[in-house]
């Protein structure tokens, strides 16, 4: 088995009465980069301090390269944490900082140099070895952070929110960095974070959770794109939810009657099978499916929805509207608005989106 | 004519305050009369020729006397010996006490800062009953083993009564340091493979080293300035006790007292200095993101922890235990225990001679009160406003860390000495408020840092949101800062209070008849006659009862943060 594979079994940790998390199972291969997503309190940190070896797990058996490392203590797992806050040593030298690990291996002293300059340099840090980490700004020392746990060439890469101390420029960027870096390491990587885009843009897959568990677990297309309940949909991307009632089935289509009286049309979900008419089901339509048209231009056609514009927020690539129709607000996003009239608030508008945007998830 | 109106106009950091100039220069008037003049004063005695010049004559006959020589080298030994034996019972209390969890655990913090309750020289005397020549221990082992150890001869009683007396700053400072190492360093590095004593070594020892020395410095010159522990072990070759001898026996004219106040002042400003300078290039800011969770204990771990402790502190409550039974004792002498008990002590304190307890209360209750009030006032003018000359004020009103009681009280004498001060028709030093403003300046420092770290918490936009909604600054301060910094402000006060009640230093210099003096110089006075000692340790339980009282409100009110307090 590769160096860098992770695999959880049965994991559970309590706090007095509560579990933090539990029948958490996951597999992690060699060079994946794995996200742990979820607000907070759903116990991804737990599960990545567990890996780390800082929380002991009440239940199951963190697995290493195929072996059990429970009775481990963190400082010989070889696991490589960046914490949120960086934890950088204040009375040491970034020199000194990136250095620790080495000296804690016994890397002989004349190897250690090279490795730190070199370390340094691949998060474009070159040239601050001698400054404190209170002389750097928060990128430099979340760079410091990083090359500290990369000189040690760990089996797994541990990040805790690394980027959540960043403005939001920074951030940005240094999601792409961390991107690039990980992908020529090729270094296996668990990333816990509450962001649902850094999540998207970095993971190769991504674990939901939410409550201490495991909701969903996919690559980011099918989180976002097939979300398996609710929260998935509420918590990755917007969402409009409708419940109703399925009307009938017609060679591929259902047709559904929501609670506020709207007629919606929806693609079957795959493998769909028409128990029987007339049951109740949760479906979404995310808001950059959902067109707007002025309300005359077309007759009443499949999926369309008359209303009022409650707001409308110009954001340049995109225009955030809230229509409110029959008593509720629909979210709608008009991407790439370059040239075309905008809404104002008070205009009516119609809304329209494609069948196959309606996604269906429970029933 | 026509009318104008003036609009009053506000430009915040441009031109003068004239209000706050006006409060600034009556502050500096006010420490200048009362901490640098006194200083001044005793600095040019020692340095004056008699005939206007300046010489380091009397300097050079002060290192040609053995006695002088001796002493000096005794203070600094002592001081050290302190630091030394202190560290040794604070810091493993300290990490003990931060880091693990254990059954016993509230006991052992409270009995630890229980030796801070009892003036020294108390202890001195309640020491010298249980492990003097012919303490209860020696008669023990004279019996036993026909043999006696001189825990209390010379220098040795002095560092043990220190020692024992003064380790909880230590203490103290080295917790709050601890507890604020951020736990993710130490994670961080266990899990680049660091663990046990390395760990310990590399990470968490150089962050928590602020506070220990910061503990260390506040020890070693409080061993250095402290008078009464020499004078009741009867143990004179020191700094302190040598000064005030030269001038209660020699004279105010002596010019070898103003020499030893000049050396004392010296060797305190200079561990200042020398802490302060290392303190700030290791001033770290650990971020502190939820206490580093403290590992339970159980098991034969925690019996070994106990242990520790019990024996520590077991130690450190002799004096209290000691001065408790003396003050119930009849006739205790050549016995392990009093051989009849009484009441009588606490009669004669309360009712026969009451006025001691009653000064104490009326000097430091003055003193504490004004202490906050100008604490609070310097603090404010520290933090909020740009104002020249505020860190003048600041450096002023710290000064008083760094000079032993003492030395001030010669520089009162010397100042205030056949001065009719303005308004009051008789020199300072022939009334008790002499005493109010010694204790006023030697606290001073203390209200003024708790006032500084209580302001510093409330962000200036609490302020100027109430000013924003129409509150103007007199109203904002009462409304707003006021009630938020109260905490820290009644806190500093009490601290100021108790260690007050139990100053002796420049109590026993100052002191202008016997009727005026306070508990400090009550207990000194019964203590000098065998017959009298009882009643000493009576108002010595007094003295405890008040600063336990103290100690215990200031927990309430300030929290665990309290050791904070006792920090520079």
């Amino acid at each position: 088995m590769a160096a860098g594979h992770v695999r959880l079994e049965n994991i559970g940790k309590r706090y007095g009465e509560l579990w933090a998390v539990r029948h958490i199972d996951l597999e992690i291969a060699t060079g994946e980069f794995y996200t742990l997503l979820g607000p907070s309190g759903c116990g991804k940190t737990t599960l990545l301090r567990t890996i780390a070896g800082f929380v002991a797990p009440d239940e199951g058996a963190v697995f290493l390269d195929g072996q059990s490392v429970n009775r481990l203590p963190p400082w010989k797992r070889n696991l490589g944490m960046v914490f949120q806050n960086y934890a950088l040593w204040p009375h040491m030298t970034v020199f000194e900082n990136v250095a620790f690990g080495l000296k804690e291996r016994k890397v002989p002293r004349r190897e250690i140099e090279p490795r730190v300059l070199q370390a340094l340099e691949q998060v474009g840090l070159k040239g601050t070895e001698r400054r404190r980490p209170s002389q750097l700004s928060g990128g430099q020392q979340q760079r410091v952070a990083l090359a500290r746990t990369l000189v040690i060439q760990p089996r797994v890469l541990l990040l805790d929110e690394p980027l959540s101390n960043l403005d939001a420029k920074l951030r940005q960027e240094m999601r792409l960095e961390l991107l690039t870096l990980q992908r020529d390491i090729g270094l296996t990587t668990i990333y816990v974070t509450h962001d649902q885009e850094e999540a998207l843009a970095l993971s190769t897959r991504i674990a939901v959770m939410n409550l201490g568990k495991i909701i969903q677990e996919g690559k980011p297309r099918e989180i976002y794109e097939s979300p398996g309940d609710r929260f998935v949909a509420a918590f990755v991307g917007k969402s409009n939810f409708f419940s109703g009632t399925i009307i009938r089935s017609l060679d591929g289509h259902l047709e559904i009657q929501t609670e506020e009286g709207f007629m919606i049309k929806a693609a079957s979900p795959p493998g769909y099978k028409s128990a029987g008419d007339a049951r109740k089901v949760l479906f979404y339509v995310r808001p950059e499916a959902i067109d707007l048209v002025e309300p005359a231009s077309q007759p009443p056609n499949v999926n369309q929805i008359t209303g009022r514009v409650a707001a409308s927020a110009y954001q340049g690539s995109l225009v955030e509207y809230e229509i409110e129709s029959a008593g509720r607000i629909i979210r709608a996003n008009d991407t790439n608005p370059k040239g075309k009239p905008l809404f104002q608030r008070g205009d009516e508008a119609t809304i329209t989106f494609a069948p196959e945007d309606v996604g269906i998830v429970s029933e | 004519m026509a009318k104008t109106e003036t609009v009053p106009v506000f430009v915040p950091g441009i031109g003068v305050d004239w209000r706050q100039a006006a409060i600034v220069t009556i502050l500096l008037g006010l420490l200048a009369v009362f901490i640098v003049l006194p200083i001044a004063r005793v600095l040019w005695v020692s340095l004056s020729d008699g005939e206007g010049g300046v010489t380091l004559v009397h300097f050079a006959n002060f290192f040609r006397r053995p006695l002088f020589r001796e002493s000096l080298w005794n203070s600094l030994v002592a001081g050290v010996l302190v630091v030394f034996f202190g560290s040794l019972i604070a810091v493993p209390l300290a990490y003990l006490s931060v880091r693990y969890d254990f059954k016993g655990k509230i006991l052992v913090n409270t009995l630890a800062t229980l030796p801070l309750v009892i003036p020294p020289f108390v202890g001195a005397v309640a020491l010298q009953l249980i492990l003097g020549r012919s303490g209860a221990v020696n008669l023990l082992l004279m019996r036993w083993f026909d043999t006696s150890i001189p825990f209390m001869e010379g220098l040795t009683g002095v560092v043990l009564v220190q020692t024992l007396h003064f380790f909880p700053f230590i203490m103290l400072n080295t917790a709050v340091s601890l507890s604020n190492i951020d736990p993710s360093l130490e994670e961080v590095a266990q899990n680049m493979g660091s663990h046990g004593l390395r760990l310990f070594r590399r990470i968490t020892l150089p962050l928590m080293l602020p506070g220990f020395i910061a503990g260390c410095l506040l020890t070693f010159i409080r061993a250095v300035d402290d008078l009464g522990t020499p004078l009741m072990l009867n143990y004179k070759n020191l700094l302190a006790p040598q000064a005030y001898l030269r001038i209660t026996t020699i004279g105010i004219d002596d010019v070898d007292g103003y020499v030893i106040c000049v050396i004392l002042v010296v060797i305190s400003l200079g561990s200042l200095v020398l802490a302060r300078k290392y303190l700030s290039l290791s001033e770290y800011a650990t971020v502190h993101q939820g206490a580093a969770v403290a590992r339970p204990v159980a098991g034969m771990k925690r019996v070994a922890i106990l242990s520790f402790c019990a024996l520590v502190l077991g130690v450190s409550l002799l004096p209290h235990i000691g001065i408790v039974i003396l003050s119930f004792a009849k006739v205790w002498s050549f016995s392990l225990l009093p051989t009849a008990y009484t009441l009588d002590n606490f009669t004669e304190i309360l009712f026969r001679a009451p006025h001691f307890v009653k000064n104490t209360l009326l000097y430091t209750g003055i003193a504490a009160a004004v202490d906050v009030f100008l604490g609070a006032i310097i603090a404010f003018l520290l933090i909020r406003s740009r104002i020249w000359g505020r860190n003048l004020l600041d450096a002023i009103a710290t000064l008083p860390i760094a000079i032993p009681g003492v030395v001030l009280a010669v520089g009162y004498l010397r100042v205030f000495h056949g001065w009719d001060f303005p308004g009051l028709g008789a020199p300072l030093t022939s009334t008790w408020i002499i005493l109010v403003v010694a204790y006023t300046v030697r606290r001073l420092p203390y209200t003024v840092r708790a006032s500084y770290a209580a302001l510093q918490q409330v962000h200036v936009s609490l302020e100027e949101s109430a000013q924003n909604l129409g509150a103007n600054r007199l109203r904002t301060f009462v409304k707003i800062t006021l009630p938020l910094i109260s905490g820290g402000l009644v806190a500093g006060g009490l601290i100021a209070f108790m260690t007050n009640c139990v100053e002796l230093s420049s109590t026993i210099m100052l002191v202008p008849r016997i009727e005026s003096g306070p508990i400090s110089y009550g207990i000194y006075l019964y203590m000098q006659s065998p017959l009298g000692r009882a009643a000493g340790a009576a108002l010595g339980v007094v003295a405890i009862v008040l600063v336990s009282v103290g100690t215990y409100l200031t927990y309430r009110v300030f929290g665990g943060r309290t050791g904070s307090a006792f920090r520079l």
